[in-house]
């Protein structure tokens, strides 16, 4: 016990002695885990956003409108019978007018079929693949071409979620920079961390040096410098989580209930007492490796 | 339960009694070679053994320093044994060598003090550091500032004391927990004639509580008055041990004793210097 108290004496008169250095490395660090606590919640929603995307992912095989019950049951079986098919649902005419009404909006939907006086719509048969990656496989083993013709009865196969594509290309890349910007930072805070023992280290080379002589174990001479990054570490942690805590309840909050996207965090699995956890121990393991690489390589005792 | 046992079986061992016959130093042979190829220590052989007084001398870079740092393990030796207390240390895991540290008090020419601590905390950090209860520091430490004379100082941060009571904290630290040997390397290097003296009395007070002492020292006055056993070292090797010798060789002779006593010093000096150090003896 009064061990325990000596270390954390030795760590905090060496903390206030290297004020600079000390403030720098605490710096950094609120400056990462800040940082991160705004990329986890980023990743986590784009990543939602994008696997709802890729539930969505279907192909529509639309058929001629003269195709007889028969041959619709017919071509159900077959299309489940592709492999790789979830499952597949079938769409009549008035149920995609149904679905244009909604997506148009009923005025101009109107207006479009009273222009034709008909409904202008194919019946179609909505395939879902088991797994996204699938649909390519599936789509070419539909569509009608000059070597193969699978259905008589179907006229056209069209992919409806080609964008789906285009949103995963811009926030893969988006997580790129976002995730080297981050490395980047917890390196930076790494470094600091270690630069502040290593300060520490020379600014008190003398008492190791007494304390060698006198007989401490080399874990008693470590644990005063141990227990300084480490308390670095928690300093950043606990800012950079309150200002996060304060820009979540002032910024992001509000704007919730106005954005789709910032509201479908709260959705998501992550919710803030976990990243609160996630985001201090991230801080205060860096701050441990960065203490501990910087004894292993300058304290030789 | 089990434990006091087992320290009761280990009193009955027969290997023990001769273990504490054994000189406290004792070196074999022992050959130091630097990594440039200097060789600082040429086969030194050489027992002190316990409650011993013993004087090391020899000009600069003759291997002192470097004997002094293999009896911590600071240093190890490149051929031969160097064994403390009966036990070779030369063989001694990292982890056992602390514990090999904690029985040899040390003492060095520019005293080592932590100058942002108060003399009672530079005292007391010895303890502190290995592990020591409060209460035995609370216990320990006024004892120790007491026998080195330095109860009036305990608040008095090191920049404050003369290099006297600098060097005294020091030897206080040293002896704070009572080790069986205490190595002195040049511990009135920096200091006056007169307070060399009190440092010196100092160490002989502590010799006299049963602790060995070993000093390497410059100082030929000190040397040739109180006639204690000299080790003399030349260009790494072992050139002279008397039992009770001067600084040279020439000043063990009859003729310089005579002479010094003639001349008032020496002989007349060493009765003074032991008187003073029996006034204030420990027993």
């Amino acid at each position: 016990m009064s061990k325990l108290l000596f270390f954390f004496q030795e760590a905090f008169r060496a903390l206030r002695r290297n004020g600079a250095p000390t403030l720098a490395a605490i710096v950094t660090t609120v400056v990462t885990v800040i940082l991160l606590g705004v990329l986890i919640p980023i990743f986590q929603t784009t990543q939602a956003k994008s696997d709802e995307v890729r539930g969505e992912l279907n192909i529509q095989a639309s058929v001629f409108d003269d195709a007889t019950k028969a041959e619709l049951v017919d071509l159900r079986e077959e299309l489940l019978a592709i492999p790789n098919v979830a499952s597949v649902q079938f769409i009549t005419k008035n149920e995609a007018l149904k679905e244009l009404e909604e997506s148009l909006g009923a005025e101009k939907a109107n207006e479009l079929t009273s222009a034709l006086n008909s409904n202008p719509l194919p019946a179609s048969f909505k395939i879902t693949p088991d797994d996204a990656a699938n649909l390519k496989a599936i789509e070419a083993a539909i569509e009608p071409t000059k070597e193969q013709f699978f259905s008589p009865i179907v006229s056209d196969v069209f992919d409806p979620t080609v964008s789906s594509e285009e949103i995963e290309e811009v926030t893969s890349a988006l997580k790129i920079v976002l995730s080297v910007i981050t490395a980047l930072l917890v390196l930076a805070s790494l470094m600091l961390v270690g630069n502040t023992i290593r300060l520490s280290i020379y600014t008190r080379r003398r008492e190791v040096e007494v304390m060698r002589l006198v007989g401490a174990t080399r874990w008693f001479i470590r644990w005063p410098f141990m227990i300084e990054g480490v308390v670095v570490g928690f300093a950043g942690g606990l800012i950079a989580i309150l200002v996060l805590w304060i820009g979540k309840i002032t910024i992001v909050d509000p704007l919730g209930d106005t954005f789709a996207f910032l509201a479908a965090q709260n959705n998501s699995t992550l919710n803030f007492p976990v990243l609160v956890g996630i985001l201090f121990a991230a801080s205060v393991l860096v701050s441990t490796i960065g203490s501990g690489l910087t004894l292993r390589r300058f304290l030789k005792v | 339960m089990a434990r006091s046992r087992k320290r009761h079986e280990h009193e009955d061992q027969p290997r023990r009694p001769r273990a504490r016959r054994a000189p406290i130093i004792e070196l074999n042979d022992v050959t130091k070679v630097y990594p440039g190829g200097h060789m600082a220590l040429d086969r030194v052989s050489l027992a002190i053994g316990r409650g011993e007084f013993v004087f090391l001398v020899g000009p600069t870079g003759c291997g002192k320093s470097t004997l002094i740092k293999m009896l911590i393990r600071e240093l190890s030796a490149t051929d031969g044994s160097v064994k403390i207390a009966g036990r070779d240390i030369g063989a001694l895991s990292e982890k056992k060598i602390p514990q090999l540290r904690r029985n040899i008090g040390t003492v060095f020419q520019d005293f080592k003090l932590l100058p942002n601590r108060t003399v009672y905390d530079n005292v007391a950090y010895a303890l502190q550091v290995i592990g020591a209860s409060r209460a035995e520091i609370r216990e320990q430490v006024p004892a120790t500032l007491r026998l080195v004379g330095l109860s009036t100082k305990l608040h008095s941060y090191p920049d404050q004391l003369s290099g006297g009571e600098q060097q005294r904290v020091s030897v206080a630290r040293a002896f704070v927990n009572h080790p069986p040997l205490l190595l002195a390397d040049e511990p009135s290097g920096n200091l006056d004639p007169v307070t060399s003296i009190g440092i010196m009395q100092l160490l002989y007070r502590i010799n006299k509580t049963g602790t060995t002492v070993v000093v390497v020292t410059h100082d030929r006055e000190m040397v040739d008055n109180m006639r204690r056993r000299v080790v003399e070292l030349y260009e790494g090797r072992v050139v002279r041990d008397e039992v009770s010798g001067g600084y040279t060789e020439e000043s063990t002779t009859e003729f310089a004793m005579r002479m010094r006593a003639e001349m008032g010093v020496g002989a007349q000096d060493e009765r003074q210097t032991n008187g003073h150090s029996h006034d204030h003896g420990l027993a």
